[in-house]
């Protein structure tokens, strides 16, 4: 199905469970998977008699958020928003509406393009229902349970323009948005355990015209990929709809990962009344300019300005792909400041960007908690020849699991780069045992480099530098 | 017939009373008494004996007992009591037992009053003569074919029958002050803010208020002093203004500037108003410069009241489906239990107030309603600030009539409704009032005189409620309740010491 | 139901119909017979809560609040929490320590 001549409109909005040590209104432990209501109190049970009290360091967090998001961060007030479910322990959920925290901001993807984030505000999160009976699935479930730890756990609310015009942009977004909430200290990050929740508003209206179309709501989007394919899918839905004379109705859709499409819940054509009232059990919240200027100060560098900085470093004006790659997995895992450490150091850009988005990267949490400056010297070692790539990877995995020096550890694994003698004395021990081998590589096949390279490293026992074996090879070869 | 609590910790504090013995003459007068009067939901004599163990104990191991020692309380079936059944006289909430205690339940007991019971309400504080208590109605001491009024009902008739010294309500519309008038016994409502409602279950949150009952404004002011306070559990909480000492209730009121509310006159009981007249009168006679003023606002204030208070009532009453705790209708899904157990647990004011606060919050309907009420409340707070630019306190009735039959208005909530016209107004402003026992009408039935106060002006509040109280006429013994140690009529106010009631 | 609207007199324009919606809201489930009362009843209350619309309010705000205060906040501290069996203990339904309910119908609203 095309959507030649159709364009789509995408704008998202996303739940950050924010990491407090509690939660929004009360101090029971915000933690995921612990024993189901064993963090409940009667403030986040919604007992009666019981009064909420505002989490300090969830305002903060909130307050960063709009300011890494380039909001207005303003005098804010809470709403109630009424309505029934068993997973609502007061059956009105306390949120933000018409006077929000932060407004009218801003996120540039890595490529350039902003996006509009039109809010970020703050609410209290609901019970988790699980539907029992009926395989699972809700519509034939025998009874639900609900566990009330989640409940009253802080999130905020980040809604974007409808700027997005691609399911690939949705999900750049959606990566560079986490990678944010990530840098701020907000959030985990982990869709997967739904600390970060993506609902999609797709709409789609002929190529060239400005009028939005009619949007629908899609939920349950677990993963990136959900994402990307839910909004594809939807978008043809609607364009075959429009293409054959029907109209979209206004409707929230539920993404069904199996069968691949969106299914109708109800017709948002008559939309709940939530009755909105500002919350007399809170008082209006106006951060003062001083405790915003603190708290914008306390935010680290991000992900825009840290791509920036490696794009700086590479000094080539516009990374090529691989490159841009390098850059985007090394910050977006929070390992930059390696990078950054290494080239200080004198350690090549290009190796250092490779390092860093390929062997530290495969154990990003411990690469994030090594010392700079011992991964700087490391780098320095292979640069110099002291340690062959192979070497250097092993003593890196060293590091990385034990931390120490890199000199030590090279030391006790009895690395010691070869000689280049040794290496053409290795060399030619691998010649002579494949004439025909190596008769066809002077002629031509340059893919049995490769062979040649591995049989040196296996009978130096990986302590040959390859880059050496190389040389000696094209040497030989000429 | 009251005892004088102060007099209790006094005596109990000094050991010359034990708290075991003060707790069993209640006891018994609850028993003897409140099979006819039904003050009481919940009676809690066993804990309360442990109670009263505890104190006699610190009294003699030389501990401070605190300064309601001894104190016998009743405490609103609207506040939370661990381990104790927290009904709000509805049988949404028959049975259940808060897991926690509301936190002016743990000040009185951390000052050694000892808890004697629950007592009898309008369902979730909605009413004004306790006839919406799921459980039956309460009756008026004086009178018992007559409503005690409402909410608070139960708490007042046990005071006003001598049941118990002193007692908690809430005061959402009037809930307090309108049955302490209506009993013949003192009542009030504090600014909102000073006292912590973190326990209380919510009627209308930005107007409810827990405050008093007692015999004497000195116990009323015993009492406040003992719950009120910053607590932190309760966000929209104030820090404790200047202490009222209950010393400076005697400074009397030279030079104090009272304002007569026309608006808080107006339509009133010619029988009221008369001792509200009577009490300008002595507040003149004492020093204090009397003049009428009018505060026209007052007459939106009903309206707006019950705009906003439904409106709040109506989301803080969604909680109640049956899933969590209380009772549950089973049904085939959840949504329908729902529906079905509110439909059974709810009685008919609860649902209609319900159902005026969800329409007056509905889509449309907002602006006009709850809005236009909200923008009219601020209207009120402004018109009573200009008001005590020239007023140090305010004066009017605390209610149009005098007790009312049973069963005479529950037909027609709208007559109902208009019994809170006097009181409205301060749960609008946030300011306190109380109300002193002034007299009788002519069927010998309770009036009570309002005293209003700016916010967080208490001090000035009691000081003119104490020279009121002082000249007021005996409020003669009830029909139900215990006999009196002296026998018959309070003490007239000449032979009361100042800031106690001599016996 | 209608859109905003002067409201004096609104109330007496209310139907089996609003009151029928109105309950639907509440959650609230009432009869024919409950639902006639109290459509009479509310209509006279609303008429009485109607007169707010007399005063004038243009340029007049709401009061955020009864209270002058502003950023009432505590520290990110755990708090112990109730004890589950105690408040299940209260509950009307419970399986594996958690609440059960019968089966939900609809999506969250």
């Amino acid at each position: 199905m095309s959507t030649e001549g159709w364009e789509i409109v995408i704008g998202l909005e996303v739940h950050c469970e924010l990491q407090t040590a509690t939660k929004l209104f009360c101090g029971c432990r915000n933690a995921f998977g612990d024993e189901p209501n064993t963090n409940i109190c009667p403030v986040c049970l919604g007992l009666p008699g019981s009064l909420p009290v505002l989490n300090v360091k969830a305002v903060e967090i909130a307050m960063s958020i709009g300011t890494a998001l380039n909001c207005e961060v303003r005098p804010s007030l809470f709403h109630r928003k009424n309505y029934f479910y068993p997973d609502m322990p007061k059956d009105y959920q306390v949120s933000q509406y018409d006077e929000p925290i932060n407004v009218q901001g801003w996120l540039e993807l890595p490529e350039g393009e902003r996006v509009g984030i039109e809010r970020a505000h703050m609410e209290e999160d609901t019970g988790k229902t699980s539907h029992i009976g009926g395989g699972g699935r809700i519509h034939d479930a025998d009874h639900a349970l609900v566990d009330y730890n989640r409940a009253g756990v802080p999130l905020v609310e980040i809604v974007s323009a409808p700027d997005m015009r691609s399911a690939a942009q949705a999900r750049r977004y959606v990566e560079e948005l986490r990678a944010i909430l990530v840098a701020v200290g907000a959030s985990d990050g982990r869709m997967e355990e739904g600390s970060l929740r993506v609902d999609a508003n797709v709409s789609v209206r002929r190529a060239g015209t400005y009028e939005l179309g009619t949007r629908c709501e899609i939920k349950n989007l677990n993963s990136l990929r959900s994402l990307g394919r839910a909004i594809e899918h939807e978008a043809d839905r609607q364009v075959s709809l429009l293409e054959s004379g029907e109209r979209v109705l206004q409707q929230t859709r539920h993404w069904d990962e199996e069968s691949a499409r969106t299914v109708a819940l109800r017709s948002k054509e008559e939309a709940f009344d939530y009755r909105y009232f500002p919350e007399p059990d809170l008082v209006p919240l106006a951060p003062d300019p001083g405790w915003q200027a603190e708290v914008a100060a306390r935010i680290p560098a991000m992900p825009a300005e840290r791509r920036k900085k490696l794009v700086d470093l590479l000094g080539v004006g516009a990374p090529n792909d691989a490159q841009a790659d390098q850059i985007s997995t090394v910050v977006t895992l929070g390992l930059d400041r390696l990078v950054v450490a290494a080239t200080g150091a004198g350690v090549e850009i290009g190796l250092a960007l490779a390092r860093s988005a390929n062997e530290a990267a495969a154990d990003p949490e411990r690469a994030r908690e090594v010392d700079p400056s011992a991964y700087a010297a490391l780098l320095r070692m292979e640069q110099d020849g002291k340690l062959s790539a192979t070497q250097a990877k092993a003593v890196l995995a060293d590091l990385l699991q034990n931390g120490g020096h890199p000199a030590d550890i090279a030391r006790r694994k009895g690395f010691e780069a070869l000689g280049a003698d040794t290496v053409a004395a290795a060399v030619a021990q691998v010649i002579a045992a494949h004439p025909a081998e190596w008769e066809r590589f002077r002629q031509g096949e340059d893919k049995l480099q490769g062979l040649f390279t591995g049989e040196v490293m296996k009978a130096t026992k990986g302590k040959a530098d390859g880059k050496v074996v190389a040389a000696e090879l094209r040497r030989l070869r000429a | 017939m009251s005892e004088d609590a102060s007099a209790i910790a006094a005596a109990v504090r000094s050991g010359e009373a034990s708290a075991s013995e003060v707790l069993e003459r209640h006891l018994s007068a609850i028993e003897q008494h409140d099979g006819e009067l039904h003050a009481f939901l919940t009676v809690l004599a066993d804990s309360a004996r442990e109670e009263a163990r505890e104190i006699d104990r610190r009294v003699a191991a030389g501990e401070d007992p605190g300064p309601l020692a001894g104190v016998p309380v009743a405490l609103k079936d609207n506040l939370c009591t661990r381990g104790v059944p927290t009904t709000c006289a509805s049988r949404i909430l028959e049975g259940w037992c808060p897991p926690y205690d509301a936190t002016v339940v743990r000040r009185l007991r951390a000052a050694g009053a000892v808890v004697v019971g629950k007592t009898n309400l309008d369902e979730f504080a909605m009413g004004s003569s306790t006839e919406n208590s799921a459980f039956g109605p309460t009756r008026n001491p004086h009178d018992p074919g007559r409503v005690p009024g409402g909410s608070s009902g139960g708490s007042a008739a046990a005071v006003a029958a001598g049941l118990v010294p002193v007692a908690l309500g809430s005061d959402t519309g009037g809930s307090i002050r309108q049955p302490a008038a209506l009993c013949g016994v003192v009542g009030m409502k504090p600014t909102y803010g000073t006292v912590s409602r973190y326990g209380l279950v919510a009627f209308a949150s930005s107007l409810d208020q827990i405050g008093p009952f007692a015999s004497s404004v000195a116990d009323a002011v015993a009492l406040f002093e003992a719950i009120g306070g910053h607590d932190p559990c309760d966000s929209t909480s104030l820090e404790r203004p200047a202490s009222m000492s209950l010393g400076r209730l005697g400074d009397g009121v030279v030079g104090l500037r009272v304002g007569v509310v026309a608006e808080l006159l107006d339509g009133v009981d010619p029988a009221v108003a008369k001792r509200v007249r009577e009490a300008a009168e002595v507040l003149a006679a004492a020093g204090a410069s009397v003049e009428e003023c009018s505060i026209p606002e007052v007459a939106y204030a009903l309206p707006a009241y019950y705009l906003l208070a439904p409106a709040e009532a109506s989301s803080n009453l969604a909680r109640y489906d049956g899933v969590r705790y209380g009772l549950r209708v089973d049904a085939s899904s959840a949504e329908a239990m729902n529906g079905a157990t509110r439909a059974k647990g709810f009685g008919p004011e609860v649902k209609r107030r319900i159902m005026l606060g969800t329409y007056a919050l509905s889509a449309g309907y907002y602006d006009a309603y709850y809005g236009q009420a909200q923008k009219v409340r601020t209207l009120i707070i402004e018109a009573f600030k200009r008001a005590y630019e020239n007023a140090d306190v305010l004066l009017g009735a605390t209610t149009p009539t005098t007790a009312f039959e049973i069963g005479s208005k529950v037909d027609d909530p709208l007559a109902m409704y208009l019994s809170d016209v006097c009181t409205v107004p301060s749960n609008l402003s946030g300011d306190p009032a109380i109300t002193v026992p002034f007299g009788t009408d002519d069927l010998g039935l309770p009036v009570g005189v309002q005293v209003l106060a700016p916010a967080l002006q208490e001090t000035t509040m009691f000081q003119a409620a104490t020279v009121v109280e002082d000249a007021a006429p005996p409020v003669p013994t009830p029909r139900i309740g215990a006999d009196a140690t002296d026998g018959g009529e309070r003490a007239a106010g000449g032979e009361r010491a100042a800031g106690g009631r001599g016996r | 139901m209608a859109g905003d609207e002067d409201i004096s007199g609104a109330g007496a324009r209310l139907t089996r119909e609003d009151a029928a919606y109105v309950a639907r809201l509440a959650r609230i489930d009432l009869t024919d017979e409950e639902l006639d009362l109290y459509a009479g009843q509310l209509a006279a209350v609303l008429e009485h809560a109607a007169q707010v619309a007399a005063l004038a309010t243009a340029g007049v705000e709401p009061p955020a609040h009864p209270l002058p205060l502003r950023n009432v906040l505590r520290d990110d501290e755990v708090r112990p929490s109730l004890d589950r069996e105690e408040v299940l203990g209260q509950a009307p339904a419970v399986e594996d320590g958690r609440f059960s309910v019968p089966p939900i119908l609809g999506e969250v609203p």
